[in-house]
Formats: C-alpha cells, structure tokens, sequence
C-alpha cells in the first residue's frame, strides 16, 4: 500500500521561534491527483511546502516520497527528487530570456560549451505544450505575470518534476488565464504528475482538485474527497472555533472622525479616501498586493505620496516624517513584525518605549524608573508573558512581541489613530484572542483603529465598518452586519 | 568536551566580550614588558596613551557611525584636511581658538557633506566616503603643492605635546569626550535613538524615529570628532601636512571593531571600542620599542583588521544560535 503515495508526510511537528508552526500534520499525494491545501493563514500550509521542498527541515515526523525516505535537506535536492515549487512570488531572473530561465540549471552542452540550438528547440517545444506563443530569446521581465507563471511550470516540467506545488497561482491572473491554467493543470495530471495546490479561492479549489486537505493553526484537521464536500463545510473546518469567544466586538458608538484621507495617491495607492472616527475599528480587505500596506505607509509618510491628504483632527500630516505623524497621533503596527517591527538586539523595554522617550525625559537624561515603571504597567495591562523586562525581545513568542509593539503606541499621551496591519499573523490563538479584546477595550477609550488583515473571520468580527481593496484602489465599503466572505472576495478580485 | 582548547578560546572571547579584552590586554601588556625592558616605565605609558588619545577621540564618532550601520573612511584624509586649515589661519591670525575654529568648521562641512551624500542621496556610506576620502586627500594635496605648512606659532605645540597637572592635554580631551559620549550613548533619548536606528531602520522609521535627520546629525558629530583628533594631529606635528592620517581610518575601524562594535550596526559599546584601541595602541607601541620595521605594523595591523571581523561574524553566529537553540525548547 506505501508505494501508492508519489509522496507522504506523517506526524510532522516543526517548531519556529515562540510558534508550534506544524503540530502532528499528515498529508499524502497520489501519482496524477490535485490535491488541494486549504486553511487561513497562519495554518501552516507555508511551512508544510518549505518542509516538502527542502527549505525548512522537519522536527520531528517522517517524509516519504515513493515509499522511501525523502532525505531532502535543501531546495535542490528537492528539485533532484522531482519536486518543483511555483511560489506566488514568482522565482524567475527577469534579465535572462526565457530559455535561459528554464534551463539556467542544466543547460545542454558538449563539454563546457552550451548549445544554444539545442536550448532554443527545447524551449519551444515545451512552450508549444503549455500554450505559449513568445520568443524564446524574450526576457521574461517584459513577459505580463501569467506568461511568467506558465515559463515557471515549463522549468518545473523540464527539471523533470514528478510533484508540482502551486502556491495561489491564480492570484494575480484573468478569468481566461485561469482558464489556461486548469487546462494546463488537467493535462499535467493526465501524465501522472501530482500536483499540489494551494489557494485561497474555494469554489476554484472544489472545481479542480481530486482531494483536499485542511490545516488550522499548524494542526491536521482532515483530508477529504472533494466530491463529498460542501463549501460551508470547508470554511467550518478551516475556521473550526466558536467565533463568539474568539471576537469580543459588539457594536459602538463613534465618535468625531479623527482619521481623515482625501484623494491619497502613490506609487501602488490611487486616489483613495476614507475615513475614522473616535472609538471605531475600521478594516481594510483585500487580496495580498492589493496596497494595504503602502497605504499605511503612506498615510505615516513612511513612502512618498503624489497627491493627497491626511488629516487629523483638522490639521494636515507632512507627506514625508513618520516622526512628524507620530507626534500627531498616529501609530503603525507593521505587518512584518521581525524585520518591521522589532529592534531584535534591544530588550523588552527598549523595545516598548522607543517611541515615547519624551515622556521620560528628565532635563537631558532618560529617567531610568520612570520608564521602568511604565514598561512594567504595560506588562502588567497587556498580559505580556516575559521573565524580566530586560528580557531579549526576540526570545519572547509571537504574540507577546505583537504586544510588546502594541504597547509601544498605547504608552504613548498623545495617540489617536493606531494602524495596524495583520495584527495576528503568526500568533497563536490564545494570543489572537487577547489582542482583540486589547483592541475593542481601547475603542472604548476613544481611540480609533485601521485594522488591515487578510484573516476573513478577524475582519468579519471585529471592524465596525470594512473597506475592500483592489489593485491599489477602494472598491467597497461595508458596514458592520453588510459584509459576507463571498462580497469581500468579489470585490477583492 | 571534544572542541579544541583553541575553539574554547575563542569561544569565551566572543562570549565574555570586555572581559576577554582586558585579559587580552594585559597578557600583550605583560608579553611586551618581558620583552622589552623600556615597555613598562612611566614615560612609555604617558607615550602610548597620548598616542591613544587621538585614535580614541575619532574613534568615539567611529563608533557612533557603526552603531547607526554607516561608515566613514574619510577620516584619514580629514586629517590633512583639518591640519592645513587650522595651521593657515593659525600662521594669518595667531590665534589659536580661530585655528580650532576653523578646525571645527572643516569637519562640520565635510560631515555634512558625506551625511547629504549618504541621506540625501541614498549612497552606501563606504562608498559615499570612499569617494569623500580621495577628494578631501586630492584638495589637500593640490592647496599645498604636496608641500607641507610648518606652524609659525610655538605656543601651538603646547596643545599635542604640554600637560595640566601632570597630565598631557590630549588625555584630559579624549577622557572628558568618552565620559561626555559614555553618557550620551547610554543616559539620552539621542542614544538610545542611534541604536536602535542602526539595529533596524525601517523599523525605526516605522515606529516613528526621524532616522535620515539624526543619521545627518552623527556625520556631522563625528565630523567635528574627527576635525578635534586632527587638530591635536597638527599640533604634535608642528604642521599642517597634506600626507597627514594615512591609513588612519584603517586603524580607528579595526581598534573600534576588534573592541567588539559590530560592522552591521545596533552593537557595541563605548567602553569595547576603547579596549580595542587600547590593544591596538600598545601593539603599536610595543612593535616600535622591539625596533620592528614600520613595514610590519602594516602587516599586524592588517592582521588585526581580519581576526576583528572574525570575531564579528563569529558573534553574530553565537547570537543566532543561542536564539534557535531557546526556540527548540
């Protein structure tokens, strides 16, 4: 029976710092099935395709492929075993041609010379079988991104690849390229190669994948034939909590509008405007890309805007100081804590109080038990789990480090509008649960948050009013109770 | 308890840091004093540390530029620089506060200069100063004619070379300056501000720090740091020479990084980095009294430069080793 399986993980742990990133997960893939991995983010579907592809090694737990002991320790032997990853962040080189990206890695030769005739006739009958009409000598950086897909499919077909893993693939595509890509994927399956395949869109999932395996916080919640699965079914399963104990959000009562952006362009943000009132929690949904993030940092004046304004409490915020829209009032939680958010040689306290320096200052000298004294009330309030504030901050787990960044804003005397974007992106779920309770009871206190999250549920349950993003642009706007998943997502794509 | 004694070594050097350095410190001290008989008498020791003093003084804005993650190489050529300006408008007005005046006004324009070039222009600042340094050294050289001023004021002199109560000037000023930065690195919001700009900028920007303003600020500080070590230069010297600090900054960056203030900034302290100078002083110093041609202080202190950046790299391992050996737990 082992031999049925092209590939086979079983009771696979992997530990990050402060996160239990894969908790006893299986997963099989059989010789021509699409088998779709579903879960929200932060479930582990990410690390599962690393550990599959040699990026990350397991902890703990076994990894088959055939039968047989993968032995896989980085991305190449990966790629030697058949194994071929087509990131949503395409992996091309954008100067070389098309047949130098494919074949980059085992270019034909006679003894050290290419044969470039050989390259190109290659290339183009690869090409003709995915249904791209290009020049092969094109380099693939003019090439729009769904041709970019299909020469990243033909690399994996011409390193002989026994398993696919697509990871969202139809993000940034058309309908009629997605179209392309399912007959593609059809055909690939036809000949025996197993596919992996990982995507947000549900309905796109039940139409084309043969089985379905979902994850939820890092843990193995099932494998199922699609056949016998109902969309609801799936999203109970992804989501699988009581959403009541979770989401502590009743409705509220706003306040004056203290956020206001009028007509704000960027480089990825056209022409939007919004805005927040005193005691509310405004969301921003949209698919990843959709400039969420740029509009934050626009609004900090953390990028350069072309146009536009923001507003706070009447006066206008410099287009390019992020220490300027500090001192008015607002903060930013980046949504990429360990390289955005945290000083990783510093401790807890310096972390927290990087911002606030002011407030403890004593003619020229930081006041040491002032700031001390701060520090540990926020401790005390935010439940942060450490063994001394003194502690390294990137020894402390996700979600205490969330808080720590948290609290770096809330210590603050003077703040009124608290953006932050993915608040819960790789925390755990006790933790998840703490940080919305912090958010709603500071609402309470008046202040005004923009939350951004890709996490449907988070931004169903906890946003009084919900923009949707799109390709740089607002497209939507809810209020509370309005908004399903389904009118999020179809205004998202 | 397989590992080698040397691995062991090396190992409580990166670990214990300062304390390994002042061991380290003391054993060459003690190797040199057996060595060489003149090492260990009173007038050798005020000797080094009036050597010292001048490595220390434009080693303080080394470090502050290495914890914000910026470099400046300039400082060699800032040297000259600093001593021709200074020496003129000494020998044209006989005043030596307008001298150091000028002294200061020199390293604040090129401060300037390299922070505008580095902030404003968003070039690497090894490269922005790499520039800077064959600039500075090329007006140097073309002002003077390669010709170097001599210093037409004796009283001059009694800045590199007279005492106060016994103790040279140079090592009141570079004691008074370290004490005065000890405290600015450690006690003010300034401080703590440039380190955690240079252990993560965008982070820094993000969390609302005026990152480009303060980087603009420490060129300039050091700019001024480097024109004072200049300055006491000129006077030891006696002159304004355009070949003044060749290699200097060499020395400053090597001491400052062997004394344990990392390349990639967020890390170090005061204190280290004037270990590091300190063994690089005596180094220098024992070399001379043991009659090693200069040829060789070239090689050490090549030497010294890459067991530095070792030790670096060897930190930055041990760090992130500890952390994922704490998250396998």
């Amino acid at each position: 029976m082992e031999g049925e399986f092209l590939l086979e993980v079983k009771g696979v742990h992997k530990h990050f710092p402060g996160v239990h990133a894969l908790n006893g997960v299986n997963f099989q893939l059989k010789k021509g099935e699409v088998h779709a991995l579903v879960g929200e983010n932060g479930a582990g579907k990410s690390t599962l395709i690393k550990i599959l592809s040699g990026v990350h090694n397991i902890d703990e737990g076994e990894y088959l492929i055939e039968g047989k002991p993968a032995n896989i320790r980085t991305p190449h032997e990966a790629i030697e075993k058949g194994i071929s990853v087509i990131y949503q962040e395409l992996m091309l080189i954008p100067h070389m041609s098309i047949a130098e990206n494919i074949f980059f890695s085992h270019l034909p030769n006679t003894r050290g010379k290419v044969n470039w005739k050989e390259v190109y006739e290659k290339t183009r009958e690869l090409m003709s079988y995915v249904g791209l009409d290009e020049n092969p000598r094109m380099k693939v950086g003019y090439l729009p991104v769904a041709k970019q897909q299909l020469v990243e499919i033909i690399k994996a077909l011409s390193a002989n690849a026994k398993i696919i893993i697509m990871d969202e693939p139809t993000s940034a595509l058309s309908n009629k390229e997605i179209e392309n890509l399912c007959r593609i994927i059809k055909e690939l399956k036809s000949k025996g190669i197993g596919i992996i395949y990982i995507s947000h869109k549900l309905d796109e999932i039940l139409e084309l994948s043969d089985r379905i395996t979902v994850l939820r916080d890092g843990q193995y919640i099932g494998t199922l034939d699609t056949a016998e699965v109902t969309h609801d079914k799936l999203v109970s399963m992804m989501v699988g909590r009581e959403l009541k104990d979770m989401y502590p959000r009743q409705a509220c009562t706003p306040g004056d509008v203290v956020l206001e952006v009028k007509g704000l362009t960027t480089e990825k943000v056209y022409d939007v405007s919004f805005d927040v009132r005193a005691g509310e929690i405004v969301g921003f949904s949209g698919l990843m890309g959709a400039g969420r993030t740029e509009l934050a940092r626009a609004i900090i004046g953390a990028d350069t805007r072309k146009s536009g304004q923001v507003i706070i409490d009447g006066k206008a915020v410099p287009a390019d100081a992020t220490d300027k829209a500090l001192e008015m009032g607002i903060g930013y939680v980046p949504e990429d804590r360990k390289n955005h958010g945290i000083f990783a040689q510093c401790c807890v306290r310096k972390n927290m109080t990087i911002s606030a320096l002011r407030q403890f200052k004593n003619k020229i000298k930081i006041n040491r038990s002032n700031e001390t004294l701060s520090v540990n009330k926020m401790v005390d309030d935010l439940h942060i789990k450490t063994p001394s504030i003194e502690q390294l901050i990137s020894k402390l787990s996700g979600g205490n480090q969330q808080k720590v960044i948290l609290a770096r804003f809330l210590m603050m005397n003077g703040i009124k509008v608290l953006i932050i974007d993915e608040p819960t992106r790789g925390i755990d779920v006790g933790a998840k649960a703490e940080i919305y309770n912090i958010l709603d009871q500071l609402t309470h206190q008046g202040l005004a948050v923009v939350m951004i999250s890709s996490e449907m549920p988070e931004i169903l349950s906890m946003c009084d009013r919900i923009y949707v993003m799109k390709k740089g642009r607002i497209t939507a706007e809810f209020k509370r109770g309005e908004a399903t998943q389904e009118k999020l997502l179809s205004n998202a794509i | 308890m397989e590992k080698s004694s040397k691995g062991h070594f090396l190992k409580s050097i990166t670990r214990f840091e300062q304390a390994a350095l002042v061991i380290a410190l003391i054993a060459i001290c003690i190797v040199f004093s057996i060595l060489s008989g003149n090492f260990l008498t009173a007038i050798n020791i005020t000797n080094v540390l009036r050597q010292v003093s001048l490595m220390v003084i434009a080693g303080i804005g080394m470090v502050l530029l290495l914890l914000l993650g910026e470099i400046d190489i300039s400082v060699g050529s800032l040297q000259a620089a600093v001593g021709i300006t200074s020496v003129t408008v000494l020998n044209v007005t006989g005043s030596i506060i307008l001298a150091l005046l000028a002294a200061i006004i020199t390293g604040v324009l090129t401060g300037l200069l390299n922070g505008i070039i580095v902030t404003k222009g968003g070039v690497n600042s090894f490269i922005a100063t790499l520039g800077t340094m064959a600039i500075i050294r090329g007006i140097a050289m073309v002002v003077t004619k390669a010709v170097s001023i001599p210093v037409r004021v004796p009283k001059f002199a009694e800045i590199g070379a007279g005492q106060l109560l016994g103790i040279p000037v140079p090592i009141i000023i570079s004691t008074v300056l370290v004490a005065l930065f000890y405290f600015i690195l450690n006690h003010t919001i300034f401080g703590r501000q440039i380190y955690a700009i240079g252990g993560n900028s965008e982070a820094a920007k993000l969390a609302g720090l005026p990152v480009q303003k303060i980087k603009l600020q420490v060129f300039v500080l050091a700019g001024i740091l480097f024109a004072l070590s200049a300055f006491i230069l000129a006077s030891r010297l006696d002159a304004g020479q355009p070949i003044a600090g060749q290699g200097f900054e060499m020395q400053v960056i090597a001491a400052v990084i062997l004394g344990g203030v990392s390349m990639s900034g967020g890390n170090g302290t005061l204190t280290g980095a004037l270990l590091g100078m300190l063994i690089l002083g005596v180094i220098q110093n024992g070399l001379v009294l043991l009659n090693v041609s200069s040829f060789y202080h070239d090689i050490v202190r090549g030497g010294v430069i890459i067991l530095a950046v070792y030790l670096d790299e060897r930190r930055k391992k041990n760090a992130a080793k500890q952390l994922l050996r704490l998250s396998n737990k």
